[in-house]
């Protein structure tokens, strides 16, 4: 299985009036043919500032992507400019985006049709009826019910399960390498949650696709990825094939997570173990580890020591931590 | 069972919210929000309300609460039926019952400093006699709920997300209720901050004796963890009440059933094995829901009957009650 | 039935303490021309204020051997057709003008916010009647319903003040009640009634003073339309006496000599201008200084 993607030692901070953020700083993660893997964390991990450095929608100023490379078809992209026209073809056309919330995403003055077809036109170069035609076939495949004359509905007349399906076709329509679910599920029902992220694992195993998804569920990235990135603080903290992760959870932050939440399987009684303390401040971080303050696991080397790398454990699964945690 | 033990006792509850339009504001439909519900919650014990967008659990909160009158049903708390009293006999009875709401940002005054925002129930209802008093006794509801009690004259937007929805829990404890209603108060918070909230009002109900919660939530994992019953709504009525416990072995009516599938458990081995129930169509509007059973037109069991026939809630057997006629 | 309980606290780290204050200054101050008008402004008071001590000379005593006198230098801006002292009239007019402006903008806005406070809070009639009722005040231009208004009740300053305080009822009303429905959306505001929080407390603990921004915006942008509109008044010959030293009706005064002697025209209206300009400039750096999305910024 070839990798598609392959993202090395990504910074991207913003520079703030209160001070330098450093959203993400230093992330490296890579993925190939047909796979499905996960980016997980908290508000503020950095994990959608990271795709959206991928595709260079950062806004610039206030952020910069300070260094890094991203490996995609033989290039860098970082080395394009951001509005030329080879990031321009890979958007929608090569790496394709939905976001958390199909309203804003979605132009409300067009009709979903003319949407789709644009991008039709724009990527594949399409004339306007075999557009047309296609755009009908993508909506029945996302399920959208009598979808040649929805087509010409605005997305208003939808509802947001509905949108985000459109969304998906909308991704899809392109055929693109790989698909990026920025949250795709964060804004709708749990029932309508289950449809969309089945539709969207048939889309890719019938179109070849590989997808990220981005999201701070961790059942989400337990039925459906193959391998897990935890992010932390504009870092990844932990990532290995998902079985390791949730069997043989390494990391503190990965540890604290997986106490923290209450499942479904569990007997009642079990007590949380929240982690303790409060989201990071981004604002000018000290070089220690940002989980210091939090960390049960915290040893003297902790303090003195900056943020140390990832290091291998076992196969493919990586912590950045120095402490064997298995010993608690 | 004694009548003692009952705290809230809700009686085919209907709040329709009506539909008008034109110029003369005539009503040309209802929204059927809540569509005749029973329950009872027992003092001390946690009722989960739970099920999705729509449902119309959130209006069932707010109508215990006396926030919307009723159209139609009986609410009786403590024993009396609030349902269609005055706002003025309402009022005194507020100090027995309160809300924590979702949104940690919206819901606390911005102008207002935390100990302001908590102690202003004790200020409405005159509990206490003193700025000593009030001050000793603000302090303690910060201490309650894990703020330091330094903190009062901060004003909110100086809190986190975690700490200001603390003070939303700080604020709806100051008169000592006897229920807390809790409007999704995890949902907007961080995955590792809900823990510390759902620790935090396990135990403020353990500390204090006879503190009743109706926890509304859409989050199935979180509801059952931390409920003793749990009620699941759809499109304004509800189609199974049992114990936590029980719901999660045995659910019975078809929703319950596709509900618990959809929620994903974070753990691959687990995932792997499950039974995946995947719905078709979407949750109609509550402007027109469908006749008779209102899940029928997306329920894998249904028959020509469940569009004609409105399922009543049944006891099954111990407690457990299903509004199914193929149960 | 409390028992004294301590859980684990987490106050480490509480969010760096962000002065409203200071950010409000900072954004206040950063405009040059903001902080010009606030200078011209507080020179205006300072003038109203020490008029007796700034003025050369008595800017009622007529001297008619001394009458259009070009400006010199005893008297630096001339003086008009009845030996008056330009310059102590203008000095003079500074009085008259604050008075007028902060009086009527005082009547204005107390009525107004009140009609939109309740406007908005109970809805259904109450919104109504007021809502129909400010629409029939605003069917006039303000100079318009004040001239109307100062008619029927006859001339002199208090009936001016009167007059143009009716005038801008309106405006005020209408922002309040906006506001006021848009506050009344927040959560804030339910969490007051599940408390249990008497209407009063719920206007004027909660909901009044969210919508204080705007309306504060609103007063000091209205005090450069209430002078201007004061001018005109006077110098449309409504309202005040001649005897009084009032901005407007001295460029009615120095109108017919124009040609002439510029300045007994010019300089009142230059003071008009500078005033208005001047409150204009303050009012656009307090709109965006108050600015509830800058909140909690540094």
């Amino acid at each position: 299985m070839s990798v598609l993607l392959s993202v090395n030692n990504l910074k991207t901070w913003f520079k703030t009036d209160r001070g330098l953020v450093r959203a993400v700083d230093g992330v490296s993660y890579y993925i190939s043919e047909r796979e499905i893997i996960g980016l997980v964390g908290e508000s503020g991990c950095g994990k959608s500032v990271s795709q959206l450095s991928v595709l260079q929608l950062i806004p610039t100023p206030p952020g910069e992507i300070v260094s890094g490379e991203v490996i995609f078809d033989g290039h860098d992209l970082l080395k394009f400019p951001a509005n030329g026209p080879e990031m321009r073809s890979v958007r929608g056309g090569k790496i394709a985006m939905i976001f958390q919330e199909p309203m804003t995403s979605l132009n409300p003055v067009l009709t979903i049709g003319r949407q789709l077809t644009e991008m039709l036109e724009l990527h594949l170069n399409m004339d306007s009826e075999a557009a047309r035609e296609r755009a009908i076939e993508l909506l029945n495949l996302v399920g959208i019910p009598e979808a040649a004359s929805r087509i010409d509905d605005y997305p208003h007349q939808f509802s947001g399960g509905m949108r985000q399906r459109v969304m998906i076709a909308m991704a899809l329509s392109c055929n693109p390498k790989i698909l990026i679910a920025d949250e795709p599920t964060t804004a709708v029902d749990v029932t309508t949650q289950a449809q969309l992220l089945e539709l969207m694992k048939d889309m890719v195993v019938r179109f070849n696709t590989s997808l990220i998804i981005v999201t701070h569920n961790l059942g989400v990235v337990a039925r459906y990825a193959q391998r897990i990135y935890v992010m932390y603080a504009g870092r990844i903290v932990e990532s290995g094939i998902t079985k390791d992760i949730f069997g043989n959870p390494r990391h503190p932050y990965t540890i604290g997570l997986l106490a923290c939440v209450p499942r479904l399987d569990e007997p009642r009684g079990r007590k949380l173990v929240p982690i303790v303390g409060l989201p990071p401040n981004l604002i000018n971080m000290p070089p220690t580890c940002a989980f210091l303050p939090r960390c049960p696991y915290r040893i003297e080397r902790c303090q003195q020591e900056p943020w140390p790398e990832l290091r291998l454990i076992d196969g493919q699964h990586y912590t950045s931590c120095h402490v064997d945690t298995r010993e608690k | 069972m004694t009548p003692d033990d009952t705290l809230v006792d809700v009686k085919n509850l209907k709040m329709y919210f009506p539909v008008l339009r034109g110029l003369l504001r005539r009503k040309v439909a209802d929204v059927k929000a809540v569509d005749s519900i029973s329950f009872r919650i027992k003092r001390g014990e946690t009722l989960g309300l739970v099920g999705e967008s729509g449902c119309g659990k959130t209006t069932t909160g707010r109508c215990i609460l006396r926030l919307y009158r009723p159209t139609e049903g009986q609410i009786l708390f403590e024993g009396h039926d609030i349902s269609q009293l005055p706002e003025s006999k309402i009022r005194p009875l507020r100090r027995r019952m309160s809300l924590i709401f979702q949104d940690p940002f919206g819901s606390l005054d911005p102008r207002q400093s935390a100990g302001d925002i908590v102690g202003e129930p004790l200020k409405v209802h005159h509990l206490v006699n003193s700025k000593r008093e009030y001050r000793e006794r603000v302090e303690e509801l910060f201490r309650m709920v894990g703020l330091d009690p330094a903190m009062v004259d901060r004003v909110p937007h100086e809190f986190s997300g975690g700490q200001r929805q603390r003070i939303g829990v700080a604020r709806a404890l100051a008169c000592a209720p006897s229920l807390i209603v809790c409007d999704e108060p995890i949902s907007a918070l961080d995955v590792s901050i809900q823990a510390q909230i759902i620790n935090l009002l396990q135990e403020l109900r353990e500390g204090l004796k006879g503190l009743t919660y109706l926890f509304i939530a859409h989050d199935l994992s979180v509801v059952r963890h931390i409920s003793d019953s749990v009620a699941v709504m759809y499109l304004g009525r509800i189609v199974e009440l049992t114990d936590s416990i029980t719901l999660y072995e045995n659910p019975l009516h078809p929703y319950t059933r596709v509900l618990l599938s959809a929620v994903p458990i974070a753990d691959p081995f687990v995932e792997e094995k499950r039974e995946r129930i995947i719905l078709k169509g979407e949750v109609p509007s509550p402007l027109y829901p469908p006749t008779g059973c209102h899940f029928h037109p997306r329920c894998p069991l249904a028959i020509p009957e469940c569009s004609q026939v409105v399922p009543p809630l049944r006891e099954v057997g111990g407690g457990h009650k299903v509004a199914c006629i193929r149960v | 039935m409390l028992e004294k309980r301590t859980l684990p606290t987490d106050f480490t780290e509480m969010l760096p303490r962000v002065s409203e204050f200071r950010r409000f200054r900072r954004v206040f101050f950063s405009r040059r021309l903001v902080v010009f008008g606030l200078i011209v402004i507080l020179a205006l008071i300072v003038t109203a204020i020490f008029a007796p001590f700034i003025a050369p000379y008595n800017p009622y005593k007529m001297d008619l051997s001394r009458k259009l006198l070009q400006p010199c230098r005893e008297h630096i801006l001339g003086t008009d057709s009845l030996g008056r002292d330009t310059l102590s009239r203008v000095i003079y007019g500074t009085r008259t003008s604050l008075m007028v402006s902060v009086i009527a903008i005082g009547i204005a806005g107390s009525i107004g916010m009140t009609m939109g406070l309740l406007a908005g809070y109970f809805g259904g009639i109450t919104n109504m009647v007021i809502m129909r009722f400010t629409d029939a005040l605003m069917s006039f231009p303000m100079i318009l319903l004040a001239m109307v208004v100062a008619a029927v009740l006859g001339g002199g300053l208090k009936n001016v003040i009167i007059a143009l305080g009716v005038g801008m009822i309106a405006p005020y009303c209408r922002l309040m009640c906006g506001q006021v429905l848009s506050v009344k959306e927040n959560d804030y505001i339910t969490a007051g009634r599940a408390i249990g929080a008497s209407n009063l407390r719920m206007m004027l603990g909660h909901i009044l003073p969210n919508c204080f921004p705007p309306l504060i915006v609103l007063l000091t942008l209205m005090m450069g339309t209430v002078i201007l509109a004061e001018a005109s008044l006077s110098f449309l010959g409504i309202g005040i006496t001649p005897l009084t030293a009032a901005w407007g009706s001295m460029v009615n005064d120095g109108y017919k000599y124009l040609l002439t002697h510029l300045m007994l025209s010019f300089a009142p209206g230059l003071a008009i201008m500078l005033v208005v300009f001047a409150f204009n400039m303050v009012g656009d750096g307090l709109r965006d200084a108050l600015d509830p999305r800058l909140r909690g910024t540094l």
